[in-house]
């Protein structure tokens, strides 16, 4: 909670709930009739409406990408270390729209959603989102506020997948598109920790096939335990060895299997806050869209060849001790951007925090993003 | 307006593909971008230079030549391939030349002339390591690796195959003087050349 509100903090914010009533057809082939999505925006559109930048958010993020939301609140939006008056994405000069999306947890339309055909939950008859779908979604989100094309499409994990999708599927309504630590397709690896944490929550017997709202419970266990594994995935081993190292939470060996090392205990304090504020479902739904985003797949894995149609000039950073979604993996996309003949920079940030580094600003990473997005406001003249 | 780029520009098309290598703070791309409306990218390794690079507008992409090559880009996907004031500093400029001439139909590339009478004077007689404007370095702490004379790089082209389309000599400042057309590799301090495998 902070005493008074930092100058570079946007202050305190307020989500708001924007309800569609045009069915969208998702690319499993279903249909929602109706959803509900929940944006928080930053900053004032201008008169052209050309100074919207677009947040989009990874696995276990939402729309409260900045600021407070009371005085009362511990920490403010997951990403205020990058967006606020002066900061890189400057809302002095941007306006910014952060939602959660479709599927999730947080206010939008998700698995524990009433379904208004039968008056229940979702669950698991939630359909399964793709990035393609939750980029089609948030066109729409655009059309309502009333932004023909956004100034940056911006994106860390898997928002960076939905940065990269939204220039292949809507070529003109973005000028820029930032990707960040991000990966044009999930490798068998990220794959199979993925099915990991799937298990740890289908396997809770609290879980009932997805049904465990029906049966006033919540499958906390699994998702403790995915969350755990999880976890491991975004930070580094030099991280992890700093933070923790060996030490102990008492002097010496138990002898027993209770959480004796600092490291065990963090990762159930970690897994089981997250236990008590995500949705299992949810979880499910993320991580297989992880699973399916693969935009090169219908061009015979030619990731050149998918974008193709794409209009938009690319950031695209990535970590040095990011393992999740290696720098590698962030080259392979920019190899395939200058095949492709595409405008790109990249660059590869030296951090030691591993995948999460995308959320801490360091001073090379501040710095460039700076630069960056300097130029793109220039660009649209604020 | 440096005459470097002045000579430079008068070499890139209007609308032509170009990749710099080693293109510092992007001021060249910069140019050629605005003045001759080229596309294209910079690589470079250096962190406050690819910043720059990225606040102006110029497509820069962290790489470096040495150890990752430019394995990255197809045959002939360039008009020009750039590269000034770089070659001395990689490990091997040779394979550099190859790769610059694989996708690129031409380079240009600028270089110190460690041939220049007053290197070659510091050490005959001052039996001394060289320093000059253009290699402003001590022995232990210069980048540049791979100093050679202009006849050095023109017996390396011949060698390989290079045709040399045009050279200019320039002094310190990158000024023309007739000096160094008079007498190239003894009074000329840097060289900007021209050259491709593709026949005229």
């Amino acid at each position: 909670m902070p005493d008074s509100l930092p100058t570079d903090s946007v202050g305190i914010v307020t989500p708001q709930t924007l309800h569609f009533d045009a069915p969208i057809t998702l690319a499993c082939g279903q249909t929602l009739d109706s959803y509900d999505l929940v944006i928080e925006t930053y900053g004032t559109l201008n008169a052209d409406a050309s100074n919207a930048v677009l947040i989009c958010h990874a696995l276990s993020g939402h729309h409260h990408a900045a600021g407070y939301h009371s005085m009362e609140e511990r920490k403010p939006g997951w990403w205020d270390s990058c967006i606020g008056p002066g900061k890189p994405i400057d809302t002095n000069r941007f306006f910014v729209v952060s939602l959660n999306n479709l599927g999730g947890c947080h206010g939008s339309t998700g698995p524990n959603s009433v379904n208004p055909k039968t008056g229940k939950p979702y669950g698991p008859e939630f359909p399964v989102i793709t990035v393609s779908d939750w980029v089609q979604s948030q066109a729409l989100l655009a059309d309502r506020l009333g932004i023909e094309c956004w100034a940056a499409v911006v994106g860390g994990s898997l928002g960076g997948m939905q940065a990269l999708q939204w220039s292949l599927d809507y070529p003109d309504r973005l000028r820029h598109s930032v990707v960040i630590a991000s990966t044009p397709r999930l490798t068998a690896q990220n794959i199979a920790f993925n099915e990991v944490a799937r298990q740890a929550i289908t396997s809770d017997q609290e879980f009932h096939d997805g049904r465990y709202q029906d049966f006033d419970t919540v499958p906390r266990r699994g998702l403790m335990l995915a969350r755990m594994v999880g976890h491991i995935t975004y930070l580094s081993d030099a991280s992890m060895g700093e933070k923790f190292g060996r030490e102990l939470r008492d002097q010496a060996y138990k002898f027993g299997y209770d959480a004796e090392f600092q490291v065990e205990s963090y990762l159930r304090y970690q897994g089981e806050r997250f236990s008590e504020m995500f949705d299992a479902n949810t979880y499910l739904l993320m991580t297989r869209a992880l699973d399916y985003f693969d935009p090169a797949y219908e061009y015979g894995g030619d990731l050149s060849k998918a974008l193709a149609p794409s209009n938009c000039e690319y950031l695209v950073l990535s970590f040095s001790t990011d393992w999740r979604f290696t720098p590698a993996r962030s080259e392979e996309m920019v190899n395939a951007m200058i095949a492709a003949k595409k405008r790109v920079s990249y660059a590869e940030i030296d951090a030691p925090w591993g995948h999460d580094a995308f959320l801490i600003p360091t001073p090379r990473y501040t710095d460039i993003f700076n630069a960056y997005m300097d130029r793109v406001a220039r660009e649209v003249g604020v | 307006m440096r005459p470097d780029l002045e000579i430079i520009q008068q070499w890139v098309k209007p609308g032509n593909r170009v990749l710099d290598l080693g293109c510092g703070d992007g001021t060249l791309l910069d140019f050629l971008q605005r003045e001759r409306n080229a596309t294209g990218f910079g690589l470079e390794i250096n962190p406050d230079h690819i910043t720059t690079c990225m606040g102006r507008g110029v497509s820069v992409i962290e790489q470096n030549l040495d150890t990752q090559g430019l394995g990255n880009f197809d045959d002939r996907t360039f008009d020009t391939v750039l590269m000034t004031q770089a070659l001395q500093a990689v490990r091997r400029p040779d394979m550099v030349l190859e790769e610059m001439l694989r996708v690129g139909r031409e380079g240009i590339v600028t270089f110190p002339n460690f041939a220049h009478w007053r290197l070659r004077w510091g050490l005959t007689l001052r039996g001394r390591m060289p320093e000059s404007e253009a290699l402003p370095y001590k022995w232990y702490n210069t980048p540049n690796i791979r100093l050679c004379t202009f006849r050095d790089f023109e017996a390396l082209c011949r060698q390989k195959n290079i045709r040399i389309k045009s050279r200019r000599v320039v002094d310190g400042q990158h000024q023309n003087s007739w000096l160094a057309r008079l007498w190239p590799n003894m009074l000329g301090e840097i060289a900007i050349y021209r050259i491709t495998r593709e026949e005229t």
